[in-house]
Formats: C-alpha cells, structure tokens, sequence
C-alpha cells in the first residue's frame, strides 16, 4: 500500500495527474468508501489498500474522466475488464486517466463472513492465508479462501487487460471453468426447478437498484426503469411477474457487456445470486460463438453485436428444449 | 412479569398463530434473516436483525390505494381500502419499535392516513430484547433502550425461558390470551439480563457518537456545509439505505394500466433517486449532492425541528451494513462532529 501512496504523490507531485481514485478507510477496517484525493495529505490520511478493497472503482471514472484535469486511479485485474469494456463503449476519456495496476489476491467479504454467524464484528485482519476476526464476543480466525466473497471465490483472470504502468507482478487468466459450476447445476434442472429457485431468488427483490448503480455495464444516462415514458417506471414491481422483468431486462441489457466483475451479487442487500443469470449469458455465448470476454480488450467487436454466417440460428432454441 | 420454557416457544407460536396471523424473524437459505408467517415448524431466527426492517408491516413496499374501472367514458373509482386483519409482530428490535412511533408522528398526524392507520390498530407489536447488540448498533445514541423494547409486549430471552410482560392495554389483551402457557415469576432474571446488555451498549463503537452539532447549529450552517460534496463523492444513488431504513417514509404514487382499467397503488420512493424531486417544472435537486444532503438533513435536521428535537434516526445501523460503499449516518455526523 505505501508503494502505491509514494507513486500516488509522485505522480501529484510532478503534476502527471491531478486527482486521485481510489480507496478511502472507514470507521472499521472494512467499510470502504471509493474516493477522490487531492494532496499528500489526504492520501495520508485516509487513502487504503488491503484485502477489502473490494469496490470496483472503474464506472466512476465515467463522470471523473469528463471532469477537467487528469486523474490517477488504481485497478485490480477484474477492475481492469470493466475499464475496457467502459473504454469500448465510449464512455471514459482514456486520455484524462492514468491506470495503475494493483495485485489481487482475492477480496474478503464481511457480508461472507456474517452469513456465517459471526456478530459484532469490529475489526478484520489478514496475512494472506489466514483471516483474523475480531468481534465484541471474542476473536475467530478462519481461511482466508473461505471469507472471500462470490466474485472472488471463482475469479476469472489475475491478469490485468489494461494499465500505463504496473505495481508488483502481472497474473494469469483462470480458465479452470470453476465460475460455470453453479450455472451447470441450474441447467440440469428441470424448468419447474429452476422457475422455482429464480421464483425464490428475485422474490426476495426490494427494487433497492444497488445492481444497477453499481454496474459499470448499465451506463445508461437514464435507465428505462427511471423514465417516465416508458411504461415500466416502477419503484417496486405490481406483480411478481413484473419484478422477474426487471431483472431479465436488465440482465439482457447487459448480456455480451458484463465483465463478470461480481459487483451487483456482492451489493445485493438480499443477497440474490444476480451474477447466475449473467454467468449463463456469457456461458452460452462461449458455446455458441466461440470464447469471449467481454472487456478483454479495447476494440474488437462483441459476438452480440457482430454478423458472421457462422452465427448460431434462433432455431436453435428447440434443439435446447424449448417450446415453439 | 411472565415467563415460559423456551422449549415451549411453539406451542406459543401455535396458540398466537391459532387467532391471528403471527410475523416473526426467520433466517432465510442464505443466512439472512426476514420476516415471514409463522406456520407448523417455523423456527425463529436468532440473527440480531431483519435485513428489510419492520416497517413493512405497517407501511408495505407497495399498497393499492384504488382501482378504476374504465368503460368508454365511464370512470368507477372503486374504494378498495378494508380493514387490517388482526396480526402479531413477534421478536421486534427496540430500534424497530421506536421506528414505528416515528412513523406515527407522520402517518397518523392530521389528513391520518387510513391504509397505515388500520394497520397500526390491528397489528400488536411484541419486541425482544437484543441479548447481543452489534457493531453497528447506535440506538442508544436517540434513547433507546436495547435491554427495555417498547411495543405492545415486551420479550427476554434469558436463562432458558421466555420471559414476557405487557406494556399497555394491547399487550395485556396480547398476555392474556396466551396465559394459558405462562407463569408469574418475578423480574429478577430479566433484571440480571438487562445489565449484561448494558455492559455490551456502554462498549459499543459507535455508543459515544454526539449528535450535539446537530442541535447547536443552524439548519443554514449545516445544509450549507462544504463537506457534504465529499461525503457524497461516491455515492451511487442506489437508495439501498433508504429502503432498508426502518424511519425513511418516502413514498410515491403510480398508477398501473392493468388493460381494462387502473390500478393506483403508493410505493417506496427514495430522495436518492434522480427523478425523486422531478415536476412539471423541472427538477430541484439536480446533483446527487444535494440527493445525499436531503436524507440526512431530514433525518437529523429537518425531522427533529418539526419533531420536539427527536431525531429521526433510531440508530440500527442497516444504512451501514447495506450501503455498497460503506457510507452513511454515523459518518456523516461524526465528520459534522469533528469541527
Ligand atoms: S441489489 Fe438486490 S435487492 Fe436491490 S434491486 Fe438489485 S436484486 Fe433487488
Ligand atoms: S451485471 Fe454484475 S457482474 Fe456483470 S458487469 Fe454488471 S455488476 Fe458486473
Ligand atoms: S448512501 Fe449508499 S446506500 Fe444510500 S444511495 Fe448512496 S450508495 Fe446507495
Ligand atoms: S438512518 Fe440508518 S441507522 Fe438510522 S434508522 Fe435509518 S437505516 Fe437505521
Ligand atoms: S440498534 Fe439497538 S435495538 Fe436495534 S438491534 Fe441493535 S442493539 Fe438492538
């Protein structure tokens, strides 16, 4: 972290940047916020890197990089997809920004470890293997690898896919298929067994919007669900029908453009496994038009938005089971 | 003071239940915990709280408010409005509890609103004591007791029983028609519990956290303050706080094309949201600033000027577990704090 603080004001210093994204420490060592630093000073005081960081700070460069001036922001492998895949999308200023790469070693998550049944908890530790805890009722330690959350328990790339200059060592990308597990239970059930755990699921819905607002894929600048002219502009759903569209849209939405950065499971208040219904997105898109990252790079065209006569044809709906 | 063997707790949920619709706190599949119906084999959670508050029971997310008939030219409107069937609320948190005499003061001032009204009269509250309050726990900060809920009835869980006492005539009707279950005994079990919470309140992070600012300064000086821009820098706008809150009260009304009519309900709404303040006009909050400066302004402002000085916060701390950016209540009056 304080290598990351010495460039951070080196970079300030010599007048390369002039703003600083990055992670601010909160009341616990845990609850932290993105934020903009300024001075020396402030990166003193309050700027953090650990293995809590979580947040993904890649859609905030969205208004930062419209803002005068050029900032410095450091990214961790995941973050670094959303940064391209944002980049593709025409929606950050690539020449007002100056990326850091930072290593990952995978983020802990308190929410995780509270499902647990761990209370009180005032304080969290870690060497890198083991994770301390400590709570009002007492001290826990347990694996690092079983406090990390979902999107860090099956990360797909410790590699990063963007950056100006890189702190410690690049990673690889993870291709062992792990993340697709719990899809491939989903697919081997039957409809009515998977109606009924989506059912379960998304019935838990509070239409709070966290997915939404956190995702670097919805960068809409007002969101069909906000518009009072599309007919859908609901706070909460009428139906249960109704509550299952708002995630299908959105998931659609963002099919072929999610990174599978984890951001929306991870803010989920209800806890709803949203990043399923997307992992099998970009499962399908794997198997029917070949291997495909979104946010891999810069340039290319996504399968999505591409014609090829190779493409798959809608047909092909029945010979997955599906009814004309 | 009453009690019953915790091993008898579904006989009590059964005779509730037996009467009335019985709500209580059950730990979902994913550890979390809600409140459901009780049924044969529910188990009550043992989670401090709820991840959605309370409140809903008096104040749902969504509620029909009318029905219209179209037919041509012809408009019904249709009352829709009915009684509240008769409910218990069981294992409700002081923070929850005092949650609903805040609501009150809003819902039942004059025009009352009858759709919160008749909820209010038909459900009895029934609280519990937090035998292991939280890190993020600050009710005592607004005067509220953890080891003393109010409510309807009272619950301790201690030394193997339930114990329970009623708090006013609802609560004794509530006492009464379960006494079939319970005992007299007298308030000593209950006593020894309440101070070992009181030990756990006095070391609670943010137990110590002064709200004076809040009362020594002008309602210009604060909404005029440089530090809201930065204590808002990251927010999302998502209005997870707001929805999880137990006092945030805001709402809207929509109507819903149904094909052959309209059906006009009210749901949550949030001051975090863009269109929250959107009119014919335009927009008056234009920046989400000004969105973040609106909720807490009125929770610690706006809300205690109207209010005899009663914040309108009670301290459960789920805007700071729920928040995907850790920001919220206590850090915006803790940065106030520090002059
Ligand atoms: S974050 Fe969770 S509860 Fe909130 S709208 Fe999304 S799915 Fe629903
Ligand atoms: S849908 Fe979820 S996983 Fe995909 S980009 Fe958005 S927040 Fe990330
Ligand atoms: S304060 Fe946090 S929970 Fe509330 S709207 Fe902002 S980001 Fe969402
Ligand atoms: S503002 Fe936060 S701590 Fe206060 S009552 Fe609402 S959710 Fe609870
Ligand atoms: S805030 Fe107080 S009343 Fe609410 S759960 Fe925590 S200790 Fe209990």
């Amino acid at each position: 972290m304080q290598e990351m603080i010495d460039r951070a004001k080196e970079l300030l210093a010599d007048g390369t940047v002039d703003r600083v994204v990055g992670w601010r420490s909160g009341e616990f060592s845990y609850d932290i916020t993105p934020g903009v630093f300024r001075s020396a000073e402030e990166l003193d005081e309050s700027f953090i890197y650990n293995d809590l960081c979580a947040p993904n700070l890649s859609k905030y460069l969205i208004k930062e990089s419209r803002k005068e001036g050029k900032l410095l922001v450091f990214l961790k492998p995941c973050d670094t997809y959303s940064f391209n895949q944002l980049l593709k999308e025409h929606r950050i200023l690539r020449e007002n920004v100056y990326v850091i790469a930072v290593p990952c070693t995978g983020k802990i998550d308190v929410d995780t470890i509270k499902d647990k049944g761990i209370k009180g908890i005032t304080s969290i530790e870690s060497d890198g293997e083991t994770v301390t805890i400590h709570t009002l009722y007492g001290d826990k330690t347990m694996p690092k690898a079983e406090t990390l959350g979902d999107k860090c328990r099956t990360c797909k790339s410790k590699k990063h896919v963007v950056y100006d200059e890189i702190i410690g060592e690049d990673g690889e990308v993870n291709n062992d298929g792990a993340r697709f597990e719990l899809v491939e239970k989903l697919e081997n059930m039957t409809p009515d067994e998977r109606f009924e755990f989506w059912r379960n699921e998304l019935s838990k819905c509070i239409r709070c919007n966290a997915c939404r607002n956190v995702c670097p894929a919805c960068s809409c600048e007002n969101c069909v669900f906000d518009n009072p002219n599309s007919g859908i502009q609901q706070r909460a759903a009428v139906n249960s029908f109704e509550e299952n569209m708002f995630h299908l849209i959105r998931s659609f939405h963002v099919a072929g453009r999610c990174t599978d950065c984890g951001e929306c499971t991870r803010v989920c208040p209800q806890n709803i496994p949203l990043h399923l219904i997307n992992r099998k997105y970009i499962k399908d898109i794997n198997e029917f038009y070949g291997d495909y990252q979104a946010g891999e790079d810069a340039m290319s065209r996504a399968p999505l938005n591409a014609y090829t006569f190779d493409d798959c044809e809608p047909g092909i709906v029945y010979s997955r089971g599906g009814k004309a | 003071m009453f009690r019953l063997p915790v091993s008898k707790i579904d006989d009590l949920f059964g005779t509730i239940a037996s009467s009335r619709t019985l709500y209580l706190p059950v730990d979902g599949n994913d550890g979390r915990a809600k409140y459901d119906k009780w049924s044969e084999g529910t188990k009550m959670s043992d989670k401090l709280n709820t991840v959605r508050s309370a409140k809903s029971f008096f104040f749902p997310q969504t509620t029909n408010i009318c029905d219209f008939n179209v037919n041509g030219a012809n408009v019904e409107v249709v009352d829709i409005r009915e009684e509240s069937e008769d409910f218990v609320v069981f294992g409700v948190r002081a923070c929850d509890a005092r949650s609903f005499t805040i609501l009150d003061k809003v819902f039942l001032a004059e025009p009352v609103d009858s759709y919160y009204a008749t909820r209010r009269e038909h459900g009895t509250v029934v609280t519990m004591a937090c035998s292991e309050p939280e890190e993020n726990c600050f009710c005592n900060v607004f005067g509220i007791d953890a080891a003393a809920p109010e409510g309807d009835a009272t619950c301790w869980i201690a030394d193997g029983y339930l114990y329970i006492t009623s708090n006013n005539e609802k609560g004794e009707k509530f006492v009464e028609s379960i006494s079939a279950l319970l005992e007299e005994t007298d308030d000593s079990a209950v006593k020894a519990q309440q101070e070992t919470i009181h030990g756990i309140v006095e070391k609670l992070p943010f137990g110590k956290v002064s709200t004076d600012h809040f009362r020594k300064n002008t309602l210009l000086e604060i909404f005029n303050s440089e530090k809201w821009e930065k204590l808002s820098e990251s927010c999302l706008g998502c209005g997870t706080c707001t929805f999880v809150c137990p006092t945030c009260q805001c709402y809207d009304i929509k109507d819903f094309d149904t094909g052959h009519g309209i059906k006009r309900y009210r749901t949550w709404d949030s001051c975090m949201y863009a269109d929250f303040t959107k009119m014919a006009h335009g927009n008056s909050r234009n920046a989400q600033m000004q969105r973040f400066r609106q909720r807490f302004m009125h929770k610690l402002v706006y809300f205690p000027d109207n209010n005899n000085g009663e914040f309108g916060c009670v301290g459960c701390g789920r805007c700071l577990s729920r928040c995907p950016i850790s920001m919220n209540i206590i850090k915006v009056i803790k940065e106030f704090g520090e002059e």
